[in-house]
């Protein structure tokens, strides 16, 4: 007996006659539908509980001064995390740089022209990217930019996060792509476009929408890692743009400064989580809905 | 797609000139990690040597251990340790290293015991005990005899250690194995043993921070930052008997009392020092560098540094209850500062 | 009068190129996949070959004496995980039912927004959450309440540190929560209306005929299942903050432990010594391994009752 069924059937000491069945029929099935709401309100609850704390803990250190400030030095209270953020827009949108052609260019080809084996492999082997754990990504760019270089940067990270924002990538692109409709391909292969024009200027252009928004909430996701940076970008107290030294990034101070016994310190953690959470959140909400929409169409 | 551009642009444009930065621009760049001992004092220095020469010296503090593989590595420009290499760690190293001692501190066992009115006192087997996990309950006879007439509540004991490779842990294992034979014997000391009891945090500020937020806590942290954060801080009963307030002083007293053999090798050990006012884990923390650097510029940039840490730095590190170098350390090395070469020629300093 | 067409233009066209370019692109995680490989593997050779695999068994973690035994992080990694698990599985599939069977309109849908957000939060923003708030809540409240009435099981005893695997697999379990509910939901939503509707025809009750469809849809929520085990499996921030960093193996989940993962974040910058770094990088390989198999089973569980519908495996 499959194993929900067995789970409803009545046991032994419950009668046989039709009446009492009917009872234990109807107590489990308020039973069980009661317990599946029960779950749902669990399950939000500490969602409630996370962003409330965050806001609660983060809020009163948000100002502009914590925008615009460098770090103190150990102790001292005040500073803020200028550095950290403009770090971690660098970190990211050179990943993204790097990311974005990568695997859009992949995504097309495994929607345009991925029928057999070659692109059979390609999506299994993006699929087994996706499930490295980032700490490992992060020791593999060490070894393959970190040492080489002789010291620690934030192009190294760069590498880390691409790595990680690329399966998501192709694989909303392919998704996107193939959306397309394709009378539009077929118009325009009749009209006498090649291949080529077709896809750059016609199905791209209909499934752009779709790419931007999706790539850019993996793009987001990859924001907020802290793993992989550890021993890539390193960190860094000043103000640096240079991406072949040590840079500061969000996650990265937050992690430190949450550690740190100094109280001051851990309330810009809390803050800086907000502002972290706020950059990744709103991107990724804003563009399901965006996706949701799109697909639905 | 075009206003998303423009915007980033925007932001990039903003984020190159807006900024309330450090006001100079940076001339030599220098990249040092290690141990977060010194955190404090070196993280005030780095700022003041930027304000008033405009070089940044970028610290992360990871831990001794960090920064001793980092240097090996050759991914920083400098190290950190509070555990000085041994003769055989040295000769693992690529090239030779030098040991410059910047400041003296004291490993003080910081808890937290709010219902406790005066300081704990501690005999080192208790110590031991309860870092072994032989002592459980605060209440325990072997801490009870030390502080008598005392009410010691009948909680748990939450022993805390560090969990990354650092130089504290080894001046604190030092410490025990020179108490207890046991520990000795048992657990060693180096700067990541198998600790058989407690928790682990990251760095001098975890512990710190886990001692603050668990009572019945103790743990052994850097003066600095038991100060820092109002943790209470045990007295210790050193080698004379006394127990001793970890202290300016007694941090200074210990390092005095162990002069001679510093002065013959910087390495040696300065726990359980002789003296009656003598703290009994004391010890000096060290910056790494090679010999020989590589780049000259910055090999220069880091012999200005270190001659300015050891003289005019040393006005900086009492507030922050760090112990001066005493004069006959400061001796040694400049002697070992004029050793710094790049290429062959020496790197005179200012 | 028609044109002739061009002459057929022999070698290389415009469009060839295109598609090799592209697939050049698409080529790129082939070679990224072979370096992580090559990379851990290269990394690992020295601990092989001086511990073996044997290494996985040992429970000593020495790098004084320069021996190395993973145990306690492969324990610390699976107890973690199978807690979360346990905790999160109930919870995940009662939600995901909710959404694909029982919810209408806006409850759904403010029910599945809620479940966006909980994945789209970073995993160190779990990991602050986990050590400033639910660690006093579990030290003050929760473990004394546990010590004091279940503590005559090997699994309650202990000290109430607040941090521990018991936080770690809370945590984790709030973490992959999502995975489940949203893998589930689009498997479920996958299965047939006529399953159900002919169940509740007959005359079953709405229970029974969502049992019905669950069974139907066992491979499917089985994976992702196994797809939020192989998360869990390789977290490392959150878990790092609050697992307490020990590397002994206890049967208390009171107790504090430590993961593959964390041992690693906590102990890379520092391994002086070649044996140390290597020690870690074989953990890493173990790490890997591990995640691959679990992933790759998780997604063919998915595949099985999806019917290979992409955009579904796509929500994973």
């Amino acid at each position: 007996m499959t194993p929900a069924a067995e789970a409803m059937t009545p046991p032994a000491w419950v009668d046989r006659t039709p009446r009492a069945v009917q009872l234990w029929r109807a107590a489990l099935n308020k039973i069980v539908l009661g317990a599946c709401i029960l779950a749902a309100g669990l399950v939000v609850l500490p969602l409630v509980l996370i962003v409330g704390y965050l806001v609660a803990n983060g809020l009163a250190g948000l100002n502009l001064a914590f925008f615009t400030h460098m770090p103190k030095p150990v102790g001292e209270p005040g500073g803020g995390m200028a550095n950290a953020i403009v770090g971690t827009l660098l970190v990211v949108g050179v990943a993204a740089a790097m990311a974005l052609p990568l695997g859009i260019s992949a995504g097309v080809y495994l929607a345009e022209y991925g029928r057999g084996r070659f692109a059979t492999l390609v999506r299994y082997t993006t699929d087994v990217l996706s499930g490295v754990p980032s700490i490992v990504v992060g020791v593999v760019a060490y070894g393959l930019v970190v040492v080489p270089m002789g010291r620690f940067s934030g192009f190294a990270g760069s590498v880390a996060l691409t790595i990680l924002m690329l399966p998501p990538i192709i694989r909303a692109t392919e998704e996107m792509v193939r959306l397309v409709p394709q009378s539009y391909r077929q118009a325009a292969l009749a009209l006498g476009a090649p291949r080529w024009k077709t896809t750059q200027q016609i199905v791209l252009p209909a499934a752009r929408a779709g790419i931007v928004t999706a790539s850019m909430l993996a793009v987001a996701r990859a924001a907020g890692e802290t793993a992989p940076l550890l021993f890539t970008a390193l960190g860094n107290r000043f103000w640096s743009l240079r991406m072949d030294q040590p840079i500061a990034t969000l996650p990265v101070f937050i992690y430190d400064y949450a550690k740190a016994p100094y109280t001051d310190w851990n309330r810009q953690a809390w803050t800086g989580a907000l502002v972290l959470v706020l950059l990744v959140t709103l991107i990724s909400l804003a563009l399901r809905l965006t996706v949701r929409r799109v697909r639905d169409r | 797609m075009k206003a998303t551009r423009i915007l980033a642009a925007a932001l990039i444009a903003a984020a190159l000139t807006g900024c309330t930065g450090g006001g100079k621009a940076p001339s030599v760049g220098l990249t040092g990690a290690g141990a977060t001992f010194p955190y404090p004092i070196y993280s005030k220095w780095f700022e003041m040597y930027h304000e008033s020469t405009g070089v940044q010296i970028n610290y992360q503090s990871i831990g001794s251990g960090g920064g001793i593989q980092q240097l090996k590595a050759g991914t920083v420009d400098f190290g950190a340790s509070d555990a000085p290499l041994n003769d055989e760690k040295l000769a693992e190293m690529p090239h030779p290293v030098l040991h410059i001692p910047t400041v003296a501190g004291a490993v003080v066992l910081a808890y937290n015991l709010p219902e406790l009115t005066q300081p704990l006192q501690l005999t080192p087997q208790a110590l031991a005990g309860i870092f072994m996990g032989t002592v459980k309950t605060w209440n325990d006879p072997a801490i009870q005899a030390a502080n008598p007439g005392v009410v010691l509540p009948a909680t748990a004991v939450l022993a805390v250690h560090r969990s990354d490779g650092s130089g504290t842990s080894n001046i604190f294992t030092t410490y025990l194995s020179a108490v207890s034979p046991d520990w000795k014997t048992k657990v060693g000391a180096n700067t990541s043993v198998a600790w058989p009891a407690g928790v682990g945090a990251k760095g001098n500020e975890g512990v710190t921070g886990q001692v603050k937020q668990t009572p019945g806590s103790i743990g052994y942290v850097e003066l600095a930052y038991a100060k820092q954060n109002s943790l209470a801080t045990a007295k210790l009963q050193n080698s004379s008997g006394a127990f001793i307030e970890p202290s300016l002083a007694s941090t200074t007293a210990a390092i005095r009392a162990s002069a001679q053999a510093l002065a013959a090798d910087v390495r040696a050990p300065t726990v359980d020092a002789a003296g009656p006012d003598a703290y009994p884990i004391a010890a000096l923390t060290f910056i790494l560098v090679y010999e020989d650097q590589k780049d000259a510029a910055k090999g220069k940039e880091i012999a200005n540094f270190l001659h300015w840490a050891i003289h005019q730095g040393q006005d900086e590190v009492e507030a922050l209850q760090y112990a001066r170098l005493p004069a006959e350390i400061v001796t040694v090395d400049e002697a070992s500062i004029a050793k710094l070469t790049s290429g062959g020629k020496p790197l005179a300093a200012r | 009068m028609r044109r002739p067409l061009p002459p057929r233009r022999r070698g290389p066209t415009v469009d060839s190129v295109y598609r090799v370019v592209l697939a050049s692109a698409a080529a790129v995680v082939f070679v990224i996949v072979a370096l992580i490989v090559v990379e851990v593997a290269h990394g690992s050779m020295p601990s092989i070959r001086a511990l073996g695999f044997g290494f996985l068994i040992q429970t000593q973690w020495d790098p004084v004496a320069d021996h190395y035994g993973a145990l306690p992080y492969l324990y610390g990694t699976l107890v973690s995980s199978i807690l979360a698990l346990i905790l999160a599985v109930p919870l995940g599939l009662g939600s995901a039912v909710f959404l694909a069977e029982l919810a209408k309109g806006k409850v759904a849908a403010t029910v599945s927004f809620v479940m966006e957000l909980l994945a789209a939060i970073p995993s160190i923003v779990y990991g602050i959450w986990g050590f400033f708030v639910l660690a006093p809540f579990l030290r003050t409240v929760l473990e004394p309440w546990l010590i004091a009435n279940f503590g005559y099981l090997p699994l309650f005893r202990g000290t109430p540190f607040g941090i521990g695997m018991l936080n770690a697999g809370i945590v984790l379990a709030i973490m992959i929560v999502p995975t489940i509910v949203s893998i589930s939901r689009e498997v479920l939503l996958a299965i047939p209306r006529s399953l159900r509707e002919g169940s509740l025809a007959l005359g079953a009750t709405r229970a029974e005929a969502i049992g019905i469809t669950l069974d139907a849809a066992k491979p499917g929520i089985l994976g992702s299942i196994v797809l939020a085990l192989g998360r869990a499996l390789g977290e490392t921030m959150a878990v790092t903050m609050v697992i307490g960093n020990t590397n002994r193996i206890s049967a208390s989940l009171l107790d504090p432990s430590a993961t593959m993962a964390s041992v690693i974040a906590n102990e890379f910058t520092e391994a002086t010594g070649a044996l140390y770094l290597s020690a870690l990088i074989q953990i890493a390989l173990v790490l890997f391994a591990v995640t691959i198999v679990v992933n790759a089973l998780a997604r063919g569980l998915v595949w099985l009752t999806t019917g290979g519908r992409r955009d579904i495996a796509a929500a994973a």
